[in-house]
């Protein structure tokens, strides 16, 4: 009975009794959502355009923030090392392309997936042989200074407002592209059907190329925001996890979906860690997000975006 | 034809597999030691310099003294990535190896010596899990073969209150403080807690303990609660990317870094230099000298790097897991030597190993001598005690370097040994073990 | 020339329904059992605890996990959750019940898995495919997470960890730090063996057809009369048996002690996912060469560069061996993309007409 209370009345008394801790939590659950969503973008924009669960987003995170940080430490300037990241980024894709995907046209979903275990573990191999496991720092000049708002009572960091800043500018920049340019209309109709898509003649395979182009450069972002926080190192690769929820919350074709699961997911779990926490002996963040979005998908079971699933038999 | 060549190439990997037991080739007069190593992986920041540490003072050992009184030192590294599954595969594949077997194992990893524990006493092989590992081990009537000098958790734990008592102005102003244990949420990081507990009744401090779920890259919510709680000290047991964005995070929130205490685990130069200026006054706990001012590095440099202090640094030769590398490197050798006096200047099993390790008496005479004076205090191994208890200290990084920041602290005993042979009587209980006679 | 089965003819529906019809296939198979358990002679304790075991817990959890995904097609990332329920049940229930025989804790905590599988099955009457991955992941934190909290299922001791206590059978120690590799390989063995063939069995008769119906279209199997809550749920609840059992298995006869981290999702879910996916979703056979893929190869190329004596450091051998593993995954992958079990089946063809194939 105290147990029941103690998840069931307390932490909403406490909720009204400390606003501005409530609104702490939330604020911050946004900017880490923003980033969950950058995450899961990778993902949701590989699996519209090849039908692929591209396992391989986190190693391609590690990968491109290695690149990066491995550059700067031989002396590059961080323009220079951004630019030939993002060159490393494009060859990835080039290659991935030419060696993968042409091969696996047409298999069915889990076995493209099995496909990018592979690579996932090409690239995590390749990537610390070129770089070393060693935890490297990033220092990309955003500032990291803590500031108040609402007198005080809430405590923010300029680094988190920017990162989450930045993540956001991504993503609408990603959605605009994806409704508004040819190359995006393109994009959509291979998601739709590759045949048809095909016979009106968007060529495949530059389509491949771009879409693992900006997976990517989203991967090098997400890494670069991440990196600055932790230092660079293998725990990169593990973020991946932090998106499955996510994807899963909000579909695994739906630009929107991802933006705003990673929202629910965010700020879900820093609320319920902050409030319920306490009384489940904490470290509840992780299975959370998952029963949050198993909540949610037991009345929406094609995630929050996702199409409409319609059986025929 | 690609089916046809599949086969041929399953047929030459079925084939490969077969032939590789091959026999060892013995020698004389070799001491093997096991590396079990992870240079690669999430933990690879850590394990890197941990194992250089192991391999120059080693190959100091044969290059300097050539040898432990004559014997070569031999020694091969298997990655675990600091897996339990691997560490399985590393301990099976490497403890037969050199003419008289491993001589001893030091998992660094606590799942992994969770895992060796019970096998030690059946392969006869001694484990030397230094400062990690089950703390109840020190109780050596139940665990014959585990030794885990120079203290445990429950002591560190301990001396950190007595620290924070310190701080406070005496143990009877730590009543009403509130102190945070930060922790991982494994075996490893839970570890501290019921001493922590024990302890919280006895001063009648506030301990509130948050845990952090592997691998550490969020700790936004936790770092909020503790703003909320507004501790006047926090104690760490992290591991991983879990202590980077801790330190981190304690930036962002304004907490006084000089309350912030990481354990020994908690304290290498890969958790703060990545945190850059916002790390500058964080303190952990140690049980050895950081920094690559002392005899035994002189040594190093000069044997192993040709006197080429940069690559030396380049090694990690003088960061704070490197250090305990050679630390732990000195033990086991040292070990091996007591051993020695007694079966020999030959090659040694295990089990002569294991006498050796519980008649180690290091004094300040010996650390003098191997270079390692300032660096590590004595230690004496006894029947009874595998630990020592011996003393900890806190040290604090300013920006570029280590530096000690308090006196030598010893564990409280009388709070610490009662739960160790508690939960050691336990294990001998639920183990079928009857725990040995040492007087 | 010897894979002929024209001339072996049936006399009675009972031949005709075996296990394995052909002569020559049930032959091999009685060799490569004979041969397994006489490994014992020739392996030595390396091979035996650090590779065999793993591999024989390993395929019975892949089993487990392809009866769930390639006969029912119900999607789960929660084989890790389910084996943890296992061991931490057989855990409590030796240390608790004086004398219980250790096979029969064992089976009863496989029992335990199966309920707490059939609990997170639940959801799949409502979600499908991919999307109930969500359901079997919240499995795996969640039940992760409260062996890791409560106390009461690691028996309150201080390191958090579970130990296997030594267990006799037959005399014979078989758990334990000082039971021998010998005795803890027979008995997975024939754990392994024995759900291998009740596995077989169970999925060419009634229930197995109504996995596969669910699986090809579970609305069109509504419609014929196969009830999907109890179809689906035995599903869960079987999968879950094994990975329970494997789990039990896991501790008390190969690694020992362990702690939660020992299920995690990246080295048990993850794993076991891929050997049934390179194995072939859908054969038991398949479960099984998958599952040697992906603990042997590895084990193999991290050997390979000492065995030619080629000295390399061990973390650029640990990479290279990362990035030929995976290589080595995307090419099978091209070539056979449906796994070992379609490879088998080709091979069978090709010797059937061999050495003359027109």
């Amino acid at each position: 009975m105290e147990f029941l209370e103690s998840i069931l009345v307390t932490p909403f008394i406490e909720i009204w009794e400390s606003p501005y801790y409530f609104i702490e939590l939330v604020l911050v659950g946004l900017s880490t959502g923003v980033l969950y969503s950058l995450v899961a973008l990778g993902f949701v924009l590989i699996f519209k355009a090849s039908g692929m669960f591209n396992f391989a987003q986190g190693a391609m995170v590690l990968f491109a923030a290695l690149t990066l940080v491995g550059l700067m430490e031989h002396g590059l300037p961080l323009w220079a090392a951004l630019i030939l990241s993002v060159a490393t980024m494009v060859g990835l894709a080039f290659l991935v392309e030419r060696f993968m995907l042409r091969h696996l046209v047409n298999q069915e979903g889990l076995i493209l997936f099995m496909a990018t275990i592979g690579l996932n573990f090409i690239l995590e191999g390749t990537g610390q042989l070129m770089w070393g496991s060693d935890v490297k720092r990033l220092e990309i000049g955003i500032p990291d200074q803590p500031f108040d708002i609402l007198g005080g009572k809430v405590l923010l960091n300029t680094f988190d407002v920017t990162a989450a800043f930045i993540g956001a500018l991504l993503v609408i920049t990603l959605a605009v592209f994806f409704q508004k340019t040819p190359m995006g209309r393109a994009l959509r109709a291979v998601a739709d059907d590759h045949q048809a898509a095909l016979s009106v003649g968007i060529p495949l395979k530059t389509i491949w190329i771009a879409v693992w182009t900006i997976a990517g450069i989203v991967a090098l972002v997400a890494g670069i925001v991440w990196g600055a926080k932790s230092g660079v190192q293998f725990s990169l690769s593990l973020i991946a996890l932090k998106a499955l929820p996510v994807l899963i919350l909000g579909g695994f074709t739906s630009v929107p979906g991802a933006i705003v699961g990673g929202l629910i997911i965010g700020v879900g779990e820093k609320v319920a860690e902050g409030f319920w926490g306490p009384a489940l002996g904490g470290a509840i963040e992780n299975w959370f997000a998952y029963m949050l979005a198993l909540a949610f998908l037991v009345f929406r079971p094609q995630g929050l975006f996702g199409e409409k699933i319609i059986e025929r038999v | 034809m690609k089916f046809r060549k599949l086969v041929l190439a399953t047929a030459a990997t079925v084939v490969g597999l077969g032939t590789f037991a091959a026999a060892e080739i013995a020698k004389a007069d070799e001491q093997f030691f096991p590396m079990l190593v992870y240079r690669t992986g999430a933990y690879a920041p850590s394990g890197i310099p941990v194992a250089n540490g192991f391999r120059d003072y080693y190959t100091l050992l044969n290059k300097r003294d050539g040898g432990i009184n004559g014997v070569t030192v031999t020694f091969e590294e298997c990655e675990t990535q600091y897996k339990t599954n691997l560490g399985v595969e590393c301990y099976e594949k490497l403890k037969g190896n050199g003419p008289t077997g491993a001589s001893l194992f030091n998992p660094y990893s606590t799942g992994i010596t969770y895992q060796l524990i019970p096998k030690a006493s059946v392969d006869k092989i001694p484990i030397l899990s230094m400062g990690y590992g089950r703390t109840s081990a020190a109780d050596g009537r139940v665990f014959e073969w585990v030794f885990n000098p120079p203290a445990t958790y429950w002591s560190q734990a301990s001396a950190v209150i007595k620290y924070f008592s310190r701080r406070a102005g005496g143990y009877d102003k730590l009543a009403g403080k509130k102190i945070v244990h930060l922790h991982h949420n494994s075996a490893y990081g839970k570890e501290a807690n019921p001493t922590l507990e024990v302890l919280a009744k006895r001063y009648g401090f506030k301990l509130t303990l948050v845990p952090v779920d592997h691998p550490g890259q969020e700790q936004a919510s936790q770092w909020r609660q503790i703003r909320r709680i507004k501790p006047d000290f926090i104690f760490m047991s992290g591991w991983g990317v879990m202590n980077q964005v801790a330190i981190k995070e304690a930036g962002n929130i304004r907490y006084p870094m000089d309350q912030f205490v990481g354990n020994w685990w908690s304290g290498s130069d890969a958790d703060v230099v990545p945190a850059g200026d916002g790390a500058k006054g964080y303190l952990s706990t140690t049980f050895h000298g950081a920094g690559s001012d002392f005899g035994v590095h002189a040594d190093i440099i000069k044997h192993i790097y040709g006197g080429d202090a940069a690559a030396a640094k380049e090694n990690k030769v003088g960061e704070v897991l490197y250090n305990r590398g050679v630390v732990n490197a000195m033990f086991a050798t040292e070990a091996v030597r007591t051993a020695q006096a007694k079966f020999g200047n030959k090659s040694l099993t295990g089990e002569q190993v294991r006498w050796g390790l519980e008649n180690l008496n290091i004094t300040q005479e010996t650390l003098d001598k191997l270079g390692f004076k300032g660096m590590v205090s004595p230690l004496k191994i006894t029947c009874e005690d595998h630990e020592t208890m011996g003393p900890v200290i806190i040290q604090k990084w300013d920006g570029a370097k280590w530096s000690y920041a308090s006196e030598w602290l010893t564990p409280m005993r009388d709070i610490v040994r009662p739960l160790v042979e508690a939960d050691a009587a336990a294990y001998a209980k639920e183990n079928n073990i009857t725990p040995r006679n040492c007087n | 020339m010897f894979y002929r089965e024209a001339g072996q003819f049936k006399t009675t529906y009972q031949d005709d329904q075996a296990v394995f019809p052909v002569l020559q296939d049930k032959a091999a198979v009685f060799l490569l059992i004979l041969v397994a358990y006489a490994v014992p002679f020739v392996a030595d304790e390396y091979w035996l605890q650090a590779i065999f075991i793993q591999f024989l817990v390993f395929a019975l959890m892949a089993i487990g996990l392809n009866i769930l995904m390639g006969y029912a097609g119900q999607v789960s990332l929660g084989t890790g959750a389910f084996a943890a329920v296992g061991a931490y049940a057989c855990y409590k229930l030796t240390t608790n019940i004086e004398g219980m025989n250790i096979i029969v804790a064992i089976l009863l905590s496989g029992g335990c898995a199966a309920a707490v599988g059939v609990v997170f099955g639940l959801p799949s009457l409502r979600i499908k495919g991919f999307y109930l991955a969500v359901a079997t992941l919240a499995a795996q934190f969640f039940i992760l997470w409260l062996f890791n909290k409560v106390g009461w299922f690691y028996n309150n001791n201080p390191s958090g960890t579970i130990t296997a206590p030594p267990r006799e059978l037959f005399g014979v120690l078989i758990t334990g730090p000082s039971a021998s590799p010998e005795a803890r390989y027979i008995v997975c063995l024939t754990f392994l063996i024995v759900f291998a063939w009740f596995a077989k069995n169970l999925v060419r008769g009634r229930i197995g057809r109504n996995w596969m119906a669910i699986r090809d279209m579970d609305i069109a199997a509504e419609i014929i009369g196969i009830r999907p809550l109890q179809t689906k749920l035995l599903a869960f609840a079987i999968s879950s048996f094994y990975c329970g059992v494997a789990g039990a298995l896991m501790i008390f006869c190969w690694l020992g002690s362990a702690e939660t981290e020992a299920f995690d999702l990246v080295n048990v879910s993850f794993r076991v996912l891929f050997m049934i996916i390179i194995g072939g979703l859908g054969s038991i056979g398949g479960s099984i060469m998958g599952a040697a893929f992906i603990i042997l190869v590895p084990i193999f190329l991290t050997n390979f560069p000492p065995m030619v004596g080629l000295d390399i450091s061990t973390a650029l051998q640990k990479h290279l061996e990362e990035i030929i593993f995976g290589v080595m995954i995307v090419f099978f992958l091209i070539v056979e993309p449906e796994g070992f079990a379609r490879l088998w089946q080709i091979l069978r063809e090709k010797l059937r007409k061999w050495p003359f194939p027109y």
